[in-house]
C-alpha cells in the first residue's frame, strides 16, 4: 500500500510569486518525515504540493515533477481527485463533519468511492478505523453522536482514522497538535509511530521536540526574507538534524538561536 | 462574571455617588453606551412583537363579522366555502412557484460562490439581485403581455397528453391540465411569474450562507477525494442547511403574500381543478380587487378582512414549520 514520495527541482507559486524552490527529496515508503522550519517558510505550502491541497487556491502551480512512486502527480491528464484519495491529510485544526455522526465521519471517504457497504461491513472498516487511530474504547457506546461532540484530541484521531480508513499510501499531517493539550498530543505521537508500519506519513510540525520524537528523517525550510521563495535547507537523518547538522541555518534553528 | 456585574450595577444603583467599590468607579464609559445599546436593541424586538400583535387583533377583531352576524347567528360554513377556493389558490400558486424557483435559485447561488471565477461571480450576483428591485406591477406586465402567450403552446401541449389523450384511450385524464388555455392568463403562467420574482431572494440569501462554509469542512472533504459536488454535498449543503431553509421560507412567504403579479397575470373565472385554463385565484388577488369597492362594516367587508386572516395564518405556520425543521438536527448542526 505504502508509495514513496520524490520531487524533483519543484518549485510552487501561486500567481507569480515563488512561494517554494528548488525543492529535491526523497522520502522512503513506511516513514516518518518531518518538515520544521520557522513560520512562513513554505514547509505547510510544499506539504500540500503533495496532495495538490494547494490547488484550492486560485492561481497555484508548480513546476517539476512530484513523483508517487514512479508516476508524476502533476502528470498531464492526472486528476487532483485521484490524488488525494491515495494521499490522505490531516489538519492542524481537527475539522471532522459536524453534521455527522462519528461513524458516518469515518465512512466519508469510503462513501465518495460510491461502494455500497452492507451495514456489518460498514462497521466492519469502522471499528478496523477507529481501532486504527487508538480511538475505538473512547467511542465505541457513541458512534451514532455528532463527532464535534468530542474533546479536540479525540476529534483529531477521529480525522486520522476518517483518513486511514480509506486506506491511503501516503498520510499527511499538517501541524496535527497544535491545537492540542500534551496528553491528547502524546497520544497522537504514539499513533503516528503505529502508522509508519502501513504508510508513508509526512509531518508539518513547529514543535521540534516533537520531530525529534516522532520522526525518522527530517527537513528543515527557511526563508531568506519576506518576499523571498522558501527553501528546503538540509534533508538528513532526524538524529543529524538535530546534533550534528552540515547547515549553519539548521544549526543555528535546531539550537534555538532564531525561530 | 455575570452576577458581579449585576451586584455592582445592584450597588450604583442604591448608592451613586460613594460607591463601596472601587472597580465601580472604574466602570469605562462605553460601558454605559452598550448597556443603553442592549436596551435599544431590546426595545426593537419589542417592537416589532407589538407591531405584529396590532395587526393579529385587527385581523380577527374585524374577521368575527364574517363568522357571526346578528340575525342569522353563526355562519362560518358560509365563510369557509366562499374562501377555501383562495386559500387553495394561493397556497398552489406559491408551492409550484417554489417547486420551479427554489432550485434554481439554490444552483444559482452555488455557482456564485463556488463554481465561478471570482470577478464574473460578482458581476452575476448583482445582476441577480437587480431581479429583486424590479416592481411587481412590471413582473405583472412581462407575465401578462410576454409570457402568458409564450406559455400557450406549452399548455396546449399539456393539456393534450397529460388530459386529453389519457381520457381518450385510459378514460381518465389529470384534471389539473384539462381544458382550453386561452390566453394562458391561468395560475400557472403566475406561479411562473412568482418564481421569477422569489429566486433573488432564495438566491441572495443562499449564496451568502455558501460562502461562509468553513474552509476547513471543505478541506477536509476534498482531502479525502471529494470532486467538487461530492464537496458540496458533503461540507457545504450540510453547513448551509438552515439558511437553505430560511431563504426558501422568505422566497414562500414572498410568493403567498405577492398580489400585483397575481392580480395581472390571471383571469379569474371562479375555481377549477385545472391550473392551466383560466380560472382560480388567490387571497392577495381577491382582496386587492375587491377590497376598494366594499362598504366598510359589510358581511362581503368583514369576509375581505377574514380571508386576510387566513393568509396571516398560513404565512405563520408555515415559518413555524420551518422553524421546527431547523431546529430538528440541533444536535448535529454544528454549532456545538
Amino acid at each position: 500500500m505504502s508509495k514513496s514520495i520524490t520531487a524533483k527541482d519543484l518549485n510552487v507559486y501561486y500567481g507569480d510569486f515563488m512561494a517554494v524552490e528548488g525543492v529535491n527529496i526523497e522520502i522512503a515508503a513506511r516513514s516518518v518525515t518531518a518538515f520544521i522550519g520557522p513560520s512562513g517558510c513554505g514547509k505547510t505550502t510544499f506539504l500540500r504540493t503533495l496532495n495538490r491541497m494547494h490547488e484550492v487556491l486560485p492561481g497555484a502551480r508548480v513546476e517539476g515533477e512530484l513523483l508517487l512512486d514512479e508516476d508524476n502527480i502533476y502528470g498531464a491528464g492526472v486528476d487532483p481527485v485521484t490524488v488525494r484519495a491515495m494521499v490522505g491529510m490531516v489538519f492542524q485544526r481537527p475539522n471532522p463533519f459536524p453534521t455527522m455522526s462519528i461513524r458516518d465521519n469515518v465512512l466519508a471517504g469510503y462513501k465518495l468511492n460510491g461502494a455500497r457497504l452492507s451495514r456489518s461491513q460498514a462497521d466492519d472498516i469502522a471499528e478496523k478505523a477507529l481501532r486504527g487511530a487508538n480511538l475505538w474504547n473512547e467511542v465505541k457506546d457513541r458512534l451514532d453522536k455528532p463527532g464535534s461532540g468530542l474533546s479536540g484530541g479525540q476529534q483529531q484521531r477521529l480525522c486520522i482514522a476518517r483518513t486511514v480508513a480509506v486506506e491511503p499510501d501516503v498520510i499527511l499531517m499538517d501541524e496535527p497538535c497544535s491545537a492540542l493539550d500534551p496528553i491528547s498530543t502524546l497520544a497522537i505521537e504514539d499513533l503516528i509511530a503505529e502508522l509508519k508500519e502501513k504508510y508513508t506519513v509526512v509531518i508539518v510540525t513547529h514543535n521540534m521536540q516533537q520531530a525529534a520524537r516522532v520522526s525518522e528523517k527530517t527537513a528543515f525550510f527557511n526563508i531568506a526574507g519576506t518576499g523571498k521563495p522558501g527553501k528546503m535547507i538540509e534533508y538528513d537523518e532526524t538524529s543529524v538534524i538535530f546534533n550534528n547538522p552540515s547547515n549553519e541555518q539548521t544549526e543555528r534553528y535546531v539550537s534555538g538561536k532564531f525561530g | 462574571m455575570t452576577t458581579d456585574s449585576t451586584d455592582t450595577r445592584a450597588q450604583r444603583r442604591k448608592s451613586p455617588k460613594k460607591p463601596e467599590n472601587a472597580l465601580v468607579s472604574a466602570d469605562r464609559a462605553g460601558a454605559g453606551l452598550d448597556r443603553g445599546f442592549a436596551g435599544l436593541a431590546k426595545a426593537a424586538g419589542i417592537f416589532i412583537l407589538i407591531i405584529l400583535a396590532f395587526v393579529a387583533i385587527f385581523l380577527s377583531w374585524n374577521s368575527v363579522g364574517a363568522l357571526y352576524q346578528e340575525e342569522e347567528g353563526l355562519i362560518i360554513g358560509r365563510f369557509l366555502s366562499y374562501a377555501w377556493p383562495f386559500a387553495l389558490g394561493t397556497v398552489v400558486v406559491a408551492i409550484l412557484a417554489l417547486i420551479m424557483g427554489a432550485p434554481i435559485a439554490i444552483a444559482v447561488a452555488l455557482y456564485i460562490s463556488h463554481y465561478a471565477p471570482p470577478k464574473a461571480s460578482k458581476t452575476i450576483g448583482y445582476i441577480i439581485d437587480l431581479l429583486a428591485a424590479i416592481p411587481s406591477v412590471v413582473y405583472g406586465a412581462w407575465g401578462m403581455f410576454v409570457l402568458a402567450p409564450a406559455m400557450v403552446p406549452l399548455y396546449h401541449w399539456l393539456s393534450q397528453w397529460l388530459y386529453t389523450w389519457p381520457e381518450e384511450n385510459l378514460g381518465w385524464g389529470i384534471p389539473f391540465f384539462a381544458g382550453s388555455p386561452g390566453l394562458g392568463q391561468n395560475i400557472f403562467t403566475a406561479s411562473v411569474v412568482l418564481a421569477v420574482m422569489i429566486l433573488p431572494i432564495i438566491s441572495s440569501v443562499c449564496r451568502e450562507i455558501f460562502i461562509q462554509t468553513p474552509k476547513l469542512h471543505e478541506e477536509a472533504a476534498l482531502a479525502l477525494g471529494a470532486t467538487r459536488w461530492e464537496m458540496i454535498k458533503m461540507a457545504v449543503f450540510p453547513f448551509a442547511r438552515p439558511g437553505i431553509i430560511s431563504g426558501v421560507m422568505l422566497g414562500l412567504g414572498r410568493a403567498l403574500g405577492e398580489t400585483m403579479a397575481v392580480v395581472m397575470v390571471v383571469s379569474g373565472l371562479g375555481f377549477q381543478l385545472s391550473i392551466i385554463s383560466p380560472g382560480n385565484s388567490t387571497i392577495p388577488r381577491e382582496i386587492a380587487l375587491n377590497f376598494g369597492e366594499t362598504g366598510h362594516g359589510t358581511e362581503r367587508w368583514h369576509q375581505l378582512v377574514a380571508l386576510g386572516l387566513v393568509l396571516f395564518v398560513i404565512t405563520l405556520a408555515v415559518n413555524m414549520v420551518a422553524r421546527w425543521i431547523v431546529s430538528r438536527h440541533k444536535e448535529f448542526s454544528g454549532a456545538n
